[in-house]
């Protein structure tokens, strides 16, 4: 796993409050991690301060799973 | 009151009870208030918003409050019942503070003389600005031995700032609502100030299109150097809040790391 992943992981784990096991590339935060719009908003807020990055709504709209965030993130280091 | 409490310990809120309107998350500014009132003795109860529910009843219990109501500020209905309930409960207040304030994502970005719609500016007067005049009022009627009273705004009131648009005006409103207020309960030996806090990183920051340049300017050009700190701004509401705030009323009192009284930054600082 990559260290992006495992930082990602770790953000959602304790933001979220889910089992680590669930934290899987497919899971959508809302549909299967049980995040609401709020948590979704503190979670790309968690991001960024994380990997010192920005990610601009239009970008922060097209992250929907645990996938998507390690990607961007990736794409953007 | 829990030990992770990171702000100053003492006893200036001692047998004081305080509302504090606005806790959405751990990085509100209510909830940096919040701790620092319980920190010096105050007894609180919190006010939320629906679905905020689970978000601010962890908060508070965390200070030791079970003392949570619900309120809608765009419901008379909900804030009869909430001020009933603080009545009910408690029979008076000390303190309220006030750190609410709303207007949609398409008009926080571009042109405000463009996105600005009817519909929006009403929405974000009534939210950010009219909750404030409600609750001061209502707050009021529970305050016969005196009391304090504080409220968020931020630079953009008073000069223009990227995206900020509506909400400028809208604390506009608020700031001036806040004198208007100060005057009209006075004589009651209430004080009513705001709090101008520098950019911080909170989900109302989030909703401000470029909000992180807002934070980078903030403290890039700021006097300090740094960003505006939560301690800071609790601080200022501790101060406000308590006796030690006696004779200022009506006051806007910026804590931004000096950053309001720059007119144009030091050569080289706007570099990257």
């Amino acid at each position: 796993m990559s260290d992006v992943q495992e930082r990602v992981k770790k953000i959602v784990v304790e933001h979220l409050d889910v089992e680590e096991d669930k934290v899987k590339p497919e899971a959508s935060f809302i549909d299967d991690l049980g995040a609401d719009s709020l948590d979704n908003v503190e979670l790309v807020m968690a991001f960024e301060e994380e990997f010192d990055i920005e990610i601009p709504d239009d970008a922060a709209e097209h992250i929907q799973t645990v996938g998507d965030a390690v990607k961007y993130i990736e794409e953007k280091k | 009151m829990s030990d992770d409490n990171p702000m100053p310990k003492g006893e200036l809120m001692k047998g004081k009870k305080g509302l504090i309107m606005g806790v959405a998350n751990k990085n509100s500014i209510a909830w940096g208030i919040a701790q620092q009132m319980a920190a010096q003795g105050a007894e609180l109860a919190f006010s939320y918003q629906g679905e905020l529910e689970k978000r601010v009843r962890p908060l508070a219990e965390s200070l030791g409050s079970d003392f949570l109501v619900s309120a809608d500020v765009a419901s008379d209905e909900d804030m009869d019942k909430c001020f009933a309930e603080i009545e009910k409960r408690w029979g008076k207040l000390d303190f309220l503070v006030h750190a609410i304030a709303f207007a949609g994502k398409d008009e926080l970005q571009g042109s405000f003389t463009e996105n600005t719609t009817r519909e929006g500016f009403k929405r974000a007067m009534e939210i950010s600005a009219f909750s404030f005049v409600d609750a001061a009022k209502r707050a009021s009627h529970l305050m016969a031995d005196g009391g304090s009273m504080v409220t968020m705004t931020y630079l953009g009131a008073e000069r223009v700032v990227p995206s900020y648009n509506v909400m400028g005006v809208a604390k506009a409103a608020l700031e001036a609502s806040t004198r208007y207020i100060a005057r009209d309960l006075g004589p009651q030996g209430i004080r009513v100030n705001a709090i101008s806090a520098g950019p911080m990183r909170t989900l109302a920051m989030a909703g401000i299109s470029g909000g992180r340049s807002l934070m980078k300017t903030g403290k890039d050009w700021s006097l300090l150097k740094e960003d505006t700190k939560m301690e800071g701004v609790a601080g200022a509401a501790l101060y406000l809040l308590s006796d030690l705030g006696t004779s200022c009323t009506g006051e806007v009192l910026h804590v931004d790391a000096g950053f309001h009284i720059v007119g144009v930054p030091d050569p080289g600082e706007d570099e990257e």
